[in-house]
């Protein structure tokens, strides 16, 4: 039932589909924290390739920004799991985004140039439209901890933001 | 002192002599600014502090910018009248607006 749930999950960060029901068996928090800490780690990953690949200033730009503002979340998240005394738990959710992060790296590292650039930048629109929407229905209606709960509605602010940004840079390559 | 000079002078320290300047504090805190909405005379202050972990500007496109590191302050001395509205370029869903009178 659990594992069923974690996939449904899995599968709404993944696919961007319709948000998940509010299922009875939620993600615990010791999931949830290692469930956000993957989500920026995978973003700061593509930041990096981004900087190294990308030689449009605009892109590098805004994959300086993704690194220093998921490098800022995550240590906020350190910060507070070590507080809270909490071991971040990795989960089937954890892991089938790191599986399709890898994925998309390959993909993106196979690219140069204006190919690059749009590749990435879509892709950082799509996973940021996830992420939310994994966070509005799942993530942050689950969390138990109150503390908790407010670092994952500030990181949804952040990764709102970000979306943003990302359609910004996506407009101005077009 | 000619009489011209004198002149000046006085032209200088009446045009020079309005309103205290103030100086006027916006807060962010979680990707809000706070207030808002401001209205201010040309000459104050805007001081922007932020509390966030994360690098925000208050930016007016074409305009200007003003860089507001984390957990520091930043300044703009209001020297024009306008009517703006400005947002943070790295979260664009942050917003505020400014009025700037006379």
């Amino acid at each position: 039932m659990f594992t069923r749930h974690i996939a449904a999950l899995a599968t709404v960060l993944l696919m961007g589909t319709a948000p998940l029901a509010q299922a009875a068996d939620k993600p615990t928090d010791p999931q949830i924290a290692h469930i956000a800490y993957t989500a920026g780690t995978i973003d700061i990953e593509a930041a990096k390739l981004a900087i190294k690949t990308s030689k449009t200033k605009e892109v590098v730009n805004f994959a300086k920004d993704m690194e220093r503002d998921h490098e800022a979340v995550n240590k906020q998240a350190l910060d507070l799991v070590k507080k809270l005394k909490v071991t971040p738990e990795d989960n089937a959710t954890s892991q089938a985004l790191s599986a399709a992060a890898k994925e998309e790296r390959a993909k993106l590292a196979k690219l140069e140039g204006a190919a690059f650039d749009k590749a990435y930048i879509e892709n950082e629109v799509a996973y940021h439209k996830q992420v939310n929407g994994a966070l509005e229905t799942v993530l942050i209606p689950s969390a138990q901890n109150a503390e908790l709960k407010s670092l994952l509605e500030t990181g949804l602010k952040i990764f709102q933001g970000h979306e943003q940004h990302a359609e910004h840079v996506a407009g101005m390559l077009k | 002192m000619s009489r011209r000079h004198l002149w000046i002078a006085l032209a200088l320290t009446i045009g020079v002599v309005p309103a205290r300047a103030e100086t006027i504090e916006v807060t962010i805190d979680r990707l809000v600014f706070s207030p808002a909405t401001v209205e201010a005379k040309v000459g104050d202050t805007i001081e922007w502090v932020n509390n966030d972990v994360f690098a925000h500007t208050a930016t007016v496109k074409g305009e200007w910018e003003v860089m507001i590191p984390p957990k520091a302050k930043a300044g703009l001395v209001l020297k024009t009248v306008e009517a703006v509205d400005y947002f943070c370029r790295f979260h664009p869903n942050m917003k505020g607006r400014l009025t700037v009178t006379p």
